[in-house]
């Protein structure tokens, strides 16, 4: 008999565990599947709760529904993976050897790499919504807050599910409007790069949006510290920035045993090196990785992680069987883009190619414009938890094709590519 | 795809002046585009540039907490030798692309 073991039973691990289940021999191979808690949280309703849309336990349930029978599940920390040795060592004392071992550790955000910001003021005037406790205690202060200045403050340019502090800031501006006190709140869309959009075809589409919402982006803002005393950001070159109420998007790293475990990237957060087209660890080449915990230069966020489970599938199979590995993953990432008001916009692409206007052909619902704001879009994301709950995460595959495809998008005379 | 013509050799530009194709860079090309942005090179400038260049034949993503991690400067000296937008304005000198979020 031999051992699959899965590390991490979030959207990736969850996905895998069951694809794996249904192919592999049960005579031949055991999955075990480890994580060190039960609950499983839909990340990408976090978003919803501090404006009321979505209550907090829309988005729990337990890890354990998602995992199919025959999968051992073992609750427990992995303190090492010894590659060296083919296990992984838990803290709580035992030993899991492996034959092939897949890590979906994800990310998590880690407010104490920035000076300042888990002090004083924490959790009073500056929260974060990537977390359930975390969005959860946000939406008891916007319910309160009389208004002042409205910071949103992305600390880093790799983070989880790049496009949802600007979807917070287009929720933000729709939740104050319809609080009738839109006049009393400015807000402030702080970010490292040049912009809110940095590529050329989506800054031309939904660039307008800022202005429209009336939302002050500044721009080129390395943060190095917060001052409590005075609430102010200050960034590397000393600039500065007042908030009243700070949403900030901490430094995302990767699971503390991949830096026990030595397998990080010169970055120091914990990513871990891994071939962006096979999913193969780059040091154990019986190791594969995927989703939030990989280095490769993809989205970190579910529809990444699920058009990776699709090729990771292939490639396990060819492993195991002594063959080549040859399917490859293009950096594919599609995502809904809530811009309030019941609208959203859709954006689809990858490695090469930046998001494009036009259609995109989605089977049953019919096409959804890309890089337009629209209804349908809204009901899309909306329709989106019934998806990842019932098709994401048990493996099934989505009906959209596993590359992107270039089918409806609007090219301008060439396809512009960025590496 | 538009282009410029530096040295009699006509070199691929994007819309923001970044170089396309990053072997077309050259030291002296560096020293026009950072003239450009009132910066005057140094060996350590070049230091930079030339670990910038290599992260990116690698397919690394970078940032400037990287750049920070580099060995070779730390943040605030990374912001001294590029001001303004450290990152954006080195990768424009050393020839590789803009640092993008997905949109």
């Amino acid at each position: 008999m031999k051992n699959l073991v899965i590390l991490g039973a979030g959207t990736a691990g969850t996905m895998m565990a069951n694809k794996l289940n249904k192919v592999l021999n049960n005579k031949l191979w055991s999955i075990t599947i480890i994580d060190k808690d039960e609950i499983h949280y839909y990340q990408p309703g976090f978003l919803f709760i501090p404006f009321g849309i979505y209550q907090p336990e829309d988005v729990v349930r337990t890890k354990l529904e998602f995992l199919p029978r025959g999968v051992n599940f073992i609750v427990d920390e992995v303190s090492r993976i010894e590659g060296e040795k083919n296990h992984v060592t838990l803290k709580g004392g035992r030993t899991i050897p492996y034959d092939l071992l897949i890590v979906a550790t994800g990310a998590n955000v880690v407010p104490e790499e920035t000076p300042g910001l888990k002090e004083e003021l924490w959790q009073k005037d500056i929260f974060d919504f990537y977390t359930y406790e975390g969005s959860t205690l946000l939406a008891k202060k916007l319910d309160n807050w009389k208004g002042g200045k409205l910071v949103i403050n992305l600390t880093e340019t790799l983070i989880k599910c790049p496009v949802a502090p600007l979807e917070f800031a287009f929720l933000a501006d729709a939740y104050f409007t319809e609080k009738g006190m839109r006049d009393k709140v400015e807000i402030f869309y702080v970010t490292p790069l040049s912009g809110a959009f940095t590529k050329p075809k989506a800054s031309k589409m939904l660039g307008a949006l800022l202005e429209e919402k009336r939302i002050t982006v500044i721009p080129d803002f390395y943060l190095q510290e917060v001052d409590n005393g005075r609430k102010m950001l200050i960034s590397y070159d000393q600039k500065e920035v007042p908030f009243d109420l700070l949403v900030t998007i901490p430094v995302n790293k990767g699971a503390d045993m991949v830096e026990e475990s030595n397998l990080g990237d010169e970055d120091g957060l914990n990513f871990i090196p891994t071939d962006k087209h096979t999913l193969q660890s780059k040091k154990f080449e019986n190791m594969f990785v995927i989703g939030d915990a990989t280095n490769v230069p993809a989205s970190k966020a579910g529809s990444v992680a699920h058009f990776e489970g699709e090729i990771l599938l292939e490639n396990i199979l060819s492993y195991i069987n002594h063959l080549p590995m040859e399917a490859k993953f293009d950096g594919h990432a599609n995502c809904f883009i809530e811009t309030g008001f019941g609208k959203a916009a859709l954006i689809d692409f990858n490695y090469n190619t930046e998001p494009l206007a036009g259609k995109f052909p989605w089977p049953v619902v019919g096409p959804m414009g890309l890089l337009k704001v629209t209804r349908v879009n809204h009901f899309g994301k909306l329709a989106f938890r019934w998806v990842y709950w019932h098709i994401l995460l048990t493996g099934k595959t989505l009906p959209v094709s596993t590359h992107m495809s270039m089918a409806g998008k609007e090219v301008e005379k060439e396809v512009v590519t960025l590496n | 795809m538009e282009t410029l013509v530096f040295n009699d050799t006509k070199i691929d530009v994007n819309e923001e002046g970044y170089l396309k194709n990053p072997a077309q860079w050259t030291p002296e090309l560096a020293h026009e585009f950072a003239h450009e942005a009132n910066i005057t090179l140094t060996d350590k400038h070049f230091e930079v540039l030339n670990w910038l260049r290599a992260k990116h034949a690698e397919g690394v993503p970078l940032s400037i907490r990287k750049v920070g991690n580099s060995g070779i400067v730390d943040i605030k000296q990374f912001y001294a030798l590029f001001p303004g937008g450290p990152l954006k304005i080195s990768s424009k000198i050393a020839g590789i692309p803009k640092p993008v979020s997905c949109i």
